[in-house]
């Protein structure tokens, strides 16, 4: 029973999460349709109070090693757990909106951060599975919200059989793992797999590769990413661009530069091809997008290029260097979703790049702060974005991956021209005769400023904090 | 141990063509037999590793649960009965086959079972052994060791239905609904309200309501 009781008070904050989530079940079911704003500052509430416990929290083991505490797993959560929060806000005041509050929406976002929290602390072939599910099928159905959208539609099914593909891989793969190694814990896969790299473990690795590219949408496992991105609701697609893809990349690098070390010759490969395949595909399939999710779809699948290019590096500096990334990452992309939630021409939301057009005029702030998020993601010293890619290549260069890194700045180039652009319509191309802009809500102003903001200035300062944490967060992965 | 190796490549390799066929069918409905066939296949070969309770689980769950996603599929595809019926006496041969399969599993496993080779070889973590049946064993570690995986797994099923409610519950504003508490407190001046309709104007149903 002690056991049982330390093993609770490890994973606190998921428990936290998912009692929380069954109680705002209760409350949203007796309080009715009209709820929905209630259960959505509940939620926040609950995803703040599970951020502190994390943060607070003791570190260890628990339930036989499937679940771990450890600064990885404070790090990814805290960054999870806050990302779901600030979705929750973006979401509920868009619900108002377009009038289809309901309170399942808050409360589906705070299972799937139960479910991501798993992923970034799981020690276990099932809990990484499990993890995966918990969070994927909230996020499917979230997809789908919108549900008299066809749009809306598409993307859910879409996300969802592809999902259900990814995971059958996936699952083949850890079949494999668990034959070959005998076991499901990772500590005991990384012992043997430093004595036996047998063939028929590396196979099971590739597939569970394949099967966590999916998840985010790394090319070429990026079919569903443009559909999903241009369908799906935009607060719904500002959680999918961010904590999900934060949960998955950590644990690739926790089930990568963990499990698997002592193969980091086998895996890198794999990593490193996947890497430049995001590259190609980000960069060149981004130039003929005429709508601004699809654009920042590709921009993601570009940007998880490099994210990956660090896990490759197979050391400690590249998983700090992913973590960094991803964090500076998750809060552009933020400012980047609230930018387009904001801007709207008679109820109808912009989302067409071409009508941003001499946007200037109408909304300078707005422009601005769009402005420095696109130098940011285009990797413009010295807004956030560059330190990221900085953090990423020096890493990979210190690994000796130097030409990959080289290949990335080629595809960075290529990309800075669909950002460019579109700094270019909203400052010099004159406005076409439209209807004004309508006023912005004002949740989506903030978060849009302050995301620009953190872009640039306080990028600065934000990084004297968030390098010590990440590297702390990085140590006991991969080699040295 | 003849008996059993014969028995397990019987069963695994059924249970591969079944799960072949399942995506090569072009018929959903012959895809859905063909997953029952796997499955069965495949419930056969927890027995021949000790694990009666979870091939017994594989049959009651799985291929109950195809039984009842054939009947969606009958209701909703509008599945033409008398045109299923005329391919009978073609399908006869192949489904004599498939019969004879079925039954040569069973026999195989249940010669396995009595001559002793199933759980007497199974090592593995949810083997019977003599002072415990494999359910009291699953039992023991499903609430101890798995309790994490277990509840998470609950709250993945908890997630599908408040999935399956958000995306197909609607509230019509038109539908009549019993109120007991509405249709006690009615008395004589409520009940009834006259309404005057203009002459030839006509009425709606929203007028009613």
């Amino acid at each position: 029973m002690p056991d049982l009781i330390t093993a609770l008070h490890l994973s606190a904050p998921e428990a936290t999460l998912a009692v929380g989530g069954l109680v705002l079940l209760m409350v949203g079911a007796f309080a009715g349709e009209k709820s929905s704003r209630l259960v959505s500052t509940l939620a926040v509430g609950l995803l703040v109070a599970a951020t502190a416990i994390t943060v607070t929290g003791p570190l260890g083991q628990a339930f036989n090693g499937a679940y771990v505490a450890d600064p990885l797993a404070v790090y990814a959560k805290a960054v999870i757990f806050l990302s779901s929060a600030v979705a929750i806000v973006l979401g509920d005041g868009w619900m108002t909106r377009t009038r289809i509050a309901r309170f399942e929406f808050p409360i589906l976002i705070v299972l799937a951060s139960a479910g991501m929290g798993m992923m970034a602390s799981s020690g276990d072939l099932i809990s990484l599975y499990v993890g995966i599910e918990l969070h994927s099928l909230a996020l499917y159905v979230l997809a789908a919200f919108h549900r008299d959208d066809l749009k809306a539609s598409e993307a859910g099914l879409k996300y969802f059989v592809l999902g259900a593909l990814s995971s059958g891989l996936l699952l083949y793969g850890a079949s494999l793992i668990y034959g070959f190694a005998g076991s499901m814990r990772f500590e005991d896969i990384a012992a043997y797999a430093a004595t036996n790299p047998s063939t028929g473990l590396i196979f099971g690795l590739v597939f569970l590769i394949c099967g966590l590219a999916f998840k985010i949408s790394a090319a070429p496992f990026h079919m569903w990413t443009p559909d999903v991105y241009e369908g799906a609701p935009t607060p719904v697609v500002a959680l999918f661009a961010t904590a999900p893809k934060v949960a998955a990349m950590v644990l690739i690098a926790r089930t990568l530069d963990g499990a698997f070390a002592g193969l980091h010759d086998q895996w890198a490969q794999v990593l490193i091809l996947i890497s430049l395949i995001s590259f190609v595909v980000g960069a060149f399939g981004g130039l003929a997008q005429k709508d601004f999710q699809r654009l920042l779809a590709y921009s993601s699948i570009a940007n998880i290029g490099y994210a990956l290019l660090g896990i490759a590096a197979g050391t400690t500096l590249g998983v700090q260097a992913m973590l960094l990334f991803m964090t500076l990452y998750v809060i552009d992309q933020f400012g980047f979703f609230a930018i387009l939630l904001s801007l709207s021409r008679n109820g109808r939301p912009i989302r067409k790049i071409s009508d941003l057009a001499g946007l200037r005029k109408e909304r300078p702030v707005t422009t601005l702060a769009l402005t420095v998020l696109s130098l940011s993601v285009l990797g413009m010293p010295p807004l956030s974005g560059f330190w990221g890619k900085w953090a990423v290549f020096g890493a990979a260069a210190d690994a000796g991956y130097w030409m990959v890194g080289a290949a990335g700045l080629v595809a960075s180039v290529v990309a800075g021209f669909y950002y460019l652009r579109i700094i270019k319509l909203m400052w010099f191309d004159p406005a076409p005769e439209q209807a004004p802009t309508d006023k912005a809500p004002i949740e989506a102003k903030t978060i849009a400023w302050a995301s620009a903001a953190f872009a640039f200035p306080l990028v600065i300062i934000g990084l004297t904090w968030l390098e010590p944490l990440a590297a702390r967060a990085a140590t006991g992965f991969g080699a040295g | 141990m003849l008996l059993q190796g014969l028995a397990f490549y019987l069963l695994a390799a059924t249970a591969v063509i079944g799960a072949l066929l399942v995506v090569t069918a072009r018929n959903p409905v012959h895809s859905v037999l063909w997953l029952i066939l796997a499955f069965f296949s495949s419930a056969g070969l927890f027995v021949l590793l000790g694990a009666e309770f979870l091939a017994m689980l594989l049959v009651v769950v799985y291929v109950g649960a195809v039984a009842v996603l054939f009947l969606f599929v009958v209701m909703m595809l509008d599945v033409d009965f008398v045109r299923l019926r005329e391919g009978f006496a073609r399908y006869l041969p192949l489904a004599i086959i498939i019969a004879g399969v079925l039954l040569a599993e069973m026999i195989m496993i249940s010669l396995v079972v009595v001559s002793g080779g199933a759980a007497a070889d199974a090592t593995g973590p949810v083997a019977a052994t003599s002072e415990m049946s494999n359910v009291e064993a699953i039992g023991r570690v499903l609430y101890t060791d798995y309790v994490y995986f277990f509840q998470a797994a609950g709250i993945v099923l908890l997630i599908a239905m408040i999935g399956a409610i958000v995306l197909t519950l609607r509230h019509k504003p038109h539908v009549k609904r019993q109120d007991v508490v509405r249709q006690v407190g009615r008395d004589a001046k409520t009940a009834m309200e006259v309404k005057s309709v203009p002459t030839g104007a006509g009425v709606t149903p929203e007028d009613l309501v």
